[in-house]
C-alpha cells in the first residue's frame, strides 16, 4: 500500500522572522557542538547552539562510537608529540597537526568530563578482567594496539545523551531542527568579518537572524554526498553518516570568503560493507577469518612473520603505530592490508584467485578467545553508530558469535561505480586560536581541514569555545547588513513559491554525475574547466526551478544547493593543483608527476568579490607543536 | 477472476520500508519523532496513532528511533533491505542462515552487549 497524500502536521510559518541574539552562535550540534556549547555557557556568556537535526541523537557520532582514537591516557607509553609527530610522517604532512596535537593533548581531560556527564567510558563492571587490551589499573579498554594503547575502546552510544543531559542544565538556548543557510558578514562583503548567521526551521518554515558576537561553526563536512545518489544506496546515497552531513558548513565558509584547503583530495565509494556493516580496520578488528572449508587465513606481522595469538594481531612494537582511521587518509589499499602492520597475509586476494583460499570467507568467531570475541561483538559491533541495529536485529534473529560464523562480503573489497568519490579531509583553514581566515569565524570537528574523530570534535570544540569566548569578550557589537539577509531569504524561500519544476533528488543526481564524469577518477584541466561551466549551469538553470512542498524537502533542497558550493571548491581546488598526489588520491592525466618537491604544500582557496584566489600554506604550517600549543591553548 | 478491480498508486521510494510500526502497541507518543536526525518521521494527524514513515529514503539505519521507543521491539522494527542482511553458518553443522530468513528455526539471542 502507498501513504496517503497529508496536510503537513506542523503550523506552517513561512516569512516569519525571529531574531536572536548571543555572545557566541555555535552552528551544528554534534559532539563538537555541544561541548562548544557547554565550555562557552560556563565561562557565564550568552551561548545559542542552532542544530538542523535533535541534538540528542544527531551527527556522526550520534548514534555511537565505538573507538576513541589518537588518545595518549595513563595507560599508554606514548606522548601526544610522538603521537602528532608518528600522523605528519605517515600522511606525509597533509594532515592538520593543530588539530591532532590539541587532540592528543586534551583528548583524556575531555574523556574525563564526558565521564562526569554520565558518560561510560571505562571497564567499572569488570566484563573485561584479564583480558590483553584491559589497563587493570584504570579499567581502560584498548583496541588495534594493546602496546602502545592510544585508541580506547568506549560506550560511545552513551557520549551524546550525556552531552546533551548535560547541556539542557545550562543556560544555552538551543535550537533543534533549524538548518543555518548562510553566515552574515559586516557590511555584506566576502571575507569580513563574521557577525552572525540565518537560518529557517525545517518543520515549520520560520526564518531566523542570528547575530552574535562570535561564531564556531561545527556543522560538519560533506559526508558521503556530493559524487553518488542513487536509490540503491542507503540513506541518500551515501553509507558512511547521516545525510545529514551535507556540506552545509563548508558551503557558508566558502560563500563567506573563507579559505579551505585539502578540497582535492577523495576517497573511493564502497558499495558494501564487511558483514554488512562496520569497518574492518576498527570495529571488526582483529576477528579471525576462515574460508568456505573452515581453512583460516593466517595473520603476518610487520616482517611477514606468522602470528598465533589473536590479541597478538595488536602488539606492535612500541613507538611503530598503526595506520589509518583518525584523520590520516584512507588509501585505496584493500583493508586486509596495512603495511608494517599485523594484517591478513597481503596476498590474499592473488591466493583466492589460484584457488588456495575459497569464497566465501567467514568471521570465526567461535574460535576466537572470548574476551575477543566479545570485545567485537558485544561491545564494538553493539556500540558504534551504524552496526548497533545489525546488533540487535542479528542477535534476535538468533546469530550467536560463540557458536556461529558471519559471512564477509567484501571478499575482496569492491570499488564504487565510474568516478564514484567522496570528499576527504577538506575543510576550512584554521590557525593556533581554531580561527578561520575570517574574524569572528572560529571552527571545529569535521569543519576544519583534516577531519576529526571523536576525540578530535571534543577537544576542538572545547578549544574553539574557549579562544571564541576571549574574542567576544572584547568585540565590537555586531552589525547585521539587511540587504545581505533579505539576500538569503528570497534565496532560501524561492523553492517553496513555485508549484512544480523539479524535485531535489533529480538535482542531487544531476549534481552526480557532473562530479563523476569531470572531477572522477582522474582528472585533468579540460575535464575540470567543463565541471566549473555544467556546475554553473546547473546552478543558473534547473536549481532556479526546483520546487519544495514542505520545509522538510526545501531543507533536503538546500542540501544541494549546498553540495553544489561545495562542488564548486573542490573543482577549483583540483585545477589549482598541477601535479598528481597518491597521498591525497589525486590522480591528473595532464600533470603526471607524483608527488614533486614543489607541489609538496597545501593550497589554500578562497573567494573575494567573486573571485578564486589561489594561495599557498606551508606543509610544516603547524611550526613547532609543543610551543605554539601553550601560548595559544588559553589553559 | 473476470471482473476483479485492480488499481494504482504510486510505487515507494525505496526499495524497502525501514521503519514499520506495529499499529497495536505504539501508543502515538512519538518520541521516536524527535530522535530521528534526519527527520524521516512525521507524527499522525490522529492522536495515539504511530507516526508516518515519510522519508523512507532519507533513513540512514542507526536505530535511534527502536533506541528511544518506551516499548522498543514490542511497537516497532528497523529493518535492513534484504540486499543488506547478513549471512551466517554454523561450521559444527554446516547449516546456513541469513537474517530475515523465512522459517528461522534458530532461537533469539538474548544475550545484552557488554555493560
Amino acid at each position: 500500500m502507498t501513504q496517503p497524500s497529508l496536510d503537513w502536521p506542523y503550523p506552517i510559518k513561512y516569512g516569519t522572522l525571529s531574531e536572536v541574539d548571543s555572545d557566541i552562535l555555535i552552528i551544528g550540534g554534534g559532539l563538537a557542538g555541544l561541548t562548544a556549547a557547554i565550555t562557552s555557557v560556563k565561562k557565564g556568556l550568552k551561548v545559542v547552539l542552532v542544530d538542523k537535526g535533535g541534538s540528542k541523537y544527531s551527527g556522526k557520532a550520534g548514534s555511537g562510537i565505538d573507538h576513541y582514537h589518537d588518545c595518549p591516557n595513563p595507560a599508554s607509553p606514548v606522548t601526544a608529540q610522538e603521537l602528532t609527530a608518528s600522523r605528519i610522517k605517515s600522511s606525509k604532512g597533509y594532515i592538520n597537526a593543530i588539530q591532532k596535537y590539541i587532540t592528543a593533548k586534551e583528548g583524556y581531560d575531555v574523556l574525563l568530563e564526558l565521564e562526569s556527564y554520565g558518560a561510560k567510558v571505562r571497564d567499572t563492571q569488570n566484563s573485561f578482567t584479564g583480558a590483553a587490551f584491559r589497563d587493570e589499573k584504570t579499567k581502560l579498554l584498548f583496541s588495534n594496539d594493546y602496546v602502545n594503547r592510544y585508541i580506547l575502546l568506549v560506550w560511545g552510544k552513551t557520549f551524546k545523551p550525556a552531552l546533551y543531559k548535560e547541556l539542557k542544565r545550562t543556560d544555552v538556548k538551543l535550537y533543534e531542527r533549524v538548518m543555518t543557510t548562510s553566515l552574515l558578514t559586516e557590511k555584506g562583503k566576502q571575507g569580513s568579518r563574521v557577525v552572525g548567521a540565518t537560518g529557517f526551521n525545517i518543520r515549520t518554515g520560520q526564518f531566523y537572524v542570528f547575530r552574535a558576537k562570535a561564531v564556531i561553526l561545527c556543522s560538519g563536512n560533506m559526508g558521503d554526498r556530493g559524487w553518488v545518489f542513487s536509490s540503491e544506496l542507503q540513506g541518500i546515497g551515501g553509507r558512511n553518516g547521516p545525510g545529514l552531513v551535507s556540506g552545509d558548513g563548508h558551503s557558508m565558509a566558502w560563500r563567506a570568503g573563507a579559505k579551505l584547503t585539502l578540497m582535492e583530495q577523495t576517497a573511493s565509494v564502497r558499495r558494501h560493507r564487511w558483514t554488512t556493516e562496520g569497518s574492518y580496520t576498527t570495529s571488526w578488528f582483529p576477528a579471525s577469518v576462515v574460508d568456505a572449508e573452515g581453512k583460516e587465513i593466517p595473520w603476518v606481522d610487520g616482517e611477514g612473520n606468522p602470528i598465533s595469538n589473536v590479541s597478538d594481531r595488536c602488539k606492535l612494537p612500541i613507538g611503530q603505530l598503526t595506520r589509518g582511521g583518525s584523520g590520516a587518509p584512507i588509501t585505496d589499499v584493500k583493508a586486509s592490508i596495512r603495511p608494517s602492520v599485523p594484517s591478513l597475509i597481503p596476498d590474499l586476494e592473488e591466493r583466492i584467485k589460484t584457488g588456495e583460499y575459497k569464497l566465501p570467507l567467514y568471521c570465526d568467531f567461535p574460535s576466537m578467545p572470548e574476551h575477543e570475541r566479545r570485545a567485537v561483538y558485544g561491545f564494538k559491533i553493539a556500540n558504534e553508530g551504524t552496526t548497533w541495529l545489525a546488533y540487535h536485529n542479528m542477535t534476535r534473529a538468533g546469530f550467536d558469535p560463540d557458536k556461529h560464523q558471519l559471512q564477509i562480503y567484501e571478499e575482496p573489497p569492491v570499488g564504487g561505480g565510474y568516478g564514484w568519490r567522496r570528499q576527504l579531509g577538506g575543510g576550512v583553514v584554521v590557525d593556533w586560536d581554531l580561527k578561520s581566515s575570517l574574524e569572528g569565524l572560529y571552527i571545529a570537528g569535521d569543519q576544519m581541514f583534516g577531519g576529526a574523530t571523536g576525540p578530535g570534535a571534543l577537544t576542538t570544540g572545547r578549544y574553539a569555545a574557549r579562544k571564541a569566548a576571549e574574542y567576544a569578550a572584547k568585540a565590537a557589537s555586531p552589525v547585521i547588513f539587511q540587504s545581505q539577509v533579505e539576500a538569503e531569504k528570497a534565496r532560501v524561500y524561492a523553492p517553496i513559491k513555485r508549484q512544480n519544476g523539479i524535485e531535489w533528488k533529480e538535482l542531487a543526481s544531476g549534481l552526480a554525475k557532473v562530479m563523476q564524469h569531470y572531477c572522477g577518477d582522474t582528472k585533468s584541466d579540460e575535464r575540470l574547466q567543463i565541471g566549473l561551466r555544467w556546475l554553473d549551469e546547473l546552478a543558473r538553470g534547473e536549481a532556479q526551478i526546483a520546487y519544495a512542498r514542505n520545509p522538510h524537502e526545501l531543507m533536503r533542497l538546500l542540501e544541494v544547493f549546498s553540495l553544489m558550493s561545495c562542488s564548486q571548491a573542490i573543482l577549483h581546488q583540483s585545477l589549482a593543483r598541477k601535479a598528481s598526489s597518491k597521498q591525497l588520491q589525486f590522480k591528473r592525466s595532464d600533470y603526471l608527476q607524483d608527488d614533486s618537491e614543489q607541489w609538496h604544500k597545501f593550497i589554500t582557496i578562497r573567494q573575494q568579490d567573486g573571485d578564486v584566489k589561489i594561495e599557498d600554506m606551508p606543509i610544516d604550517y603547524c611550526g613547532d607543536l609543543a610551543k605554539n600549543y601553550e601560548k595559544h591553548c588559553c589553559l | 477472476m473476470v471482473g476483479q478491480k485492480a488499481y494504482y498508486a504510486p510505487p515507494l521510494v525505496t526499495p524497502n520500508k525501514p521503519v514499520i510500526f506495529y499499529e497495536e502497541a505504539c501508543n502515538g507518543c512519538n518520541l521516536c519523532v524527535e530522535a530521528c536526525m534526519m527527520d524521516v518521521l512525521l507524527p499522525n494527524t490522529e492522536k495515539k496513532k504511530p507516526p508516518i514513515v515519510a522519508y523512507p529514503d532519507e533513513c540512514w539505519y542507526c536505530g535511534c528511533c527502536l533506541m528511544e521507543c518506551p516499548k522498543g521491539d514490542d511497537a516497532m522494527a528497523v529493518k535492513y533491505p534484504i540486499m543488506h542482511n547478513a549471512r551466517w553458518k554454523d561450521p559444527k553443522t554446516g547449516k546456513h542462515y541469513r537474517l530475515g530468513m523465512p522459517d528461522n528455526p534458530l532461537p533469539p539471542n538474548l544475550r545484552p552487549p557488554v555493560e
